[in-house]
């Protein structure tokens, strides 16, 4: 098993070389793409399959070839690290290279809370359709859409002021 | 609009990256010295409803549907630099989580969204508030950063040389000038329900405007940087004229 930080900047040399190779170096792409695959059988194919087809209609573009190949070899070796790599080392990473705590902390909490505001939004749609409330109309139906995604909004502002009184109470800052 | 890897070529990764950090590197300087610290867990809880609202489907047509953007809506609900470094992370979030826009691309992503369509947006909103409501700045704001954001991915891919300039321009903004349509009429819609739920939350009094204008700055830099060398090629009106008419092999060079 090789460490989070390893893996990290293997993973960010694979892309660089794959994006600065030379299309024709066949050697270079058969030898990766031969790893990757190796690599993604141990995952769920499936879910990888569905991302590679979104390059399909790139293959119509003059030497489309290349580009899709490249992309679908960067795309398959981030999908790897992100799949294996714990979001947090990245994060921990990301601030030991510099970047501001401002920034890594707004990032940080955009991981924590994402899967917490989906739910939400699904929750509130859930409860709108279980009282079979149905828009007649299109103008109706958006109308009944941003006022979800507002009503969404006032209840992130008020789960901040949540989070900031419980980070205040551990000792934040 | 997420430009992925391969796309680009070093000199355009590289300047879109400087530029990139140069807008996040003043949002956050910015945010710094004016953010309160309970505002904190907001930029990255906004950020994270940016996601969630991504999720909500409009219907546009009978099987096409829009979803939010959300450059504009950032920018009025947490001010310019919050905005920026907010969109920052939701671009930083997809490009290393969902593989969506490449991590060689990041930079050119973070400035032509992040960077240039919230600046962008945020200024159009502060203007057009001069004469119109709410709803209909909004809406305004929003078709324009889309645009912005459609021609500078444009212009850095012609830098490229994925494709000619002359076919890029008009296939992007065609496509994002209906995108923009449906961004500024749901941006419009969700900040009218934020502001009958909330009033406070929309109304902010103004932000220090310079620092708006200094990342305004960056935003002009980088559309004179990557749109004015291809604006020259395009024949100026006498030009056009002298085409029509059949004219244009007297001139002198």
């Amino acid at each position: 098993m090789m460490s989070a930080p390893a893996k990290i900047i293997l993973a960010l040399g694979v892309v660089l070389l794959t994006v600065a190779a030379p299309p024709g170096t066949w050697w270079y792409f058969t030898i990766l793409t031969m790893v990757l695959v190796l690599a993604t059988l141990a995952m769920r194919v499936r879910f990888m399959a569905t991302r590679w087809l979104w390059f399909v209609p790139l293959l119509l573009l003059p030497g489309g070839g290349w580009l899709v190949w490249k992309g679908a070899l960067c795309v398959t070796t981030m999908m790897l690290l992100a799949n294996t790599t714990p979001f947090t080392e990245i994060l921990r990473l990301t601030r030991r290279a510099g970047v501001p705590a401002l920034l890594v902390s707004t990032v940080a909490l955009l991981y924590r809370y994402l899967s917490v505001l989906v739910d939400e939004t699904q929750r509130m749609q859930r409860a709108r359709q279980a009282r079979t409330f149905r828009p007649r109309s299109r103008r109706e139906r958006w109308q009944m859409l941003g006022a979800l995604a507002g009503e969404l909004f006032v209840r992130s502002t008020e789960r901040a002021e949540r989070i900031y009184t419980a980070m205040c109470a551990r000792g934040w800052r | 609009m997420h430009i992925p890897d391969g796309f680009l070529d070093a000199k355009t990764a590289l300047a879109t990256g400087v530029l990139a950090a140069g807008g996040v590197g003043l949002a956050l300087w910015q945010a710094k010295r004016s953010l309160q610290p309970r505002q904190v867990p907001l930029l990255g809880v906004t950020a994270a409803f940016v996601f969630a609202a991504q999720m909500l489907n409009f219907p546009v047509l009978p099987v096409v549907s829009g979803h939010l953007l959300g450059t504009v809506l950032a920018a009025v609900l947490l001010g310019p630099a919050g905005a920026v470094i907010a969109l920052t992370a939701v671009l930083a979030v997809q490009c290393f989580l969902f593989q969506d826009g490449g991590v060689t691309a990041l930079g050119a992503n973070i400035f032509n969204m992040a960077v240039a369509g919230t600046i962008t947006g945020y200024g159009v909103y502060r203007l057009a508030r001069r004469w119109l409501g709410l709803a209909w700045s909004a809406a305004i704001a929003g078709w324009c950063a889309t645009v912005i954001s459609a021609i500078l991915c444009a212009a850095e891919l012609a830098w490229s040389d994925m494709a000619s300039w002359r076919v890029l321009l008009p296939a992007m903004m065609g496509i994002h000038a209906v995108i923009g349509l449906a961004e500024g009429a749901i941006t419009a819609l969700v900040l009218v329900a934020i502001a009958r739920r909330r009033p406070e939350l929309v109304e902010q009094p103004t932000t220090t405007p310079w620092s708006a204008l200094a990342l305004g700055l960056v935003v002009a830099i980088g559309l004179a940087w990557f749109v004015s060398p291809f604006a020259c090629q395009w024949p100026d009106g006498l030009e056009q004229v002298a085409l029509t008419l059949g004219f244009d092999h007297q001139a002198v060079p």
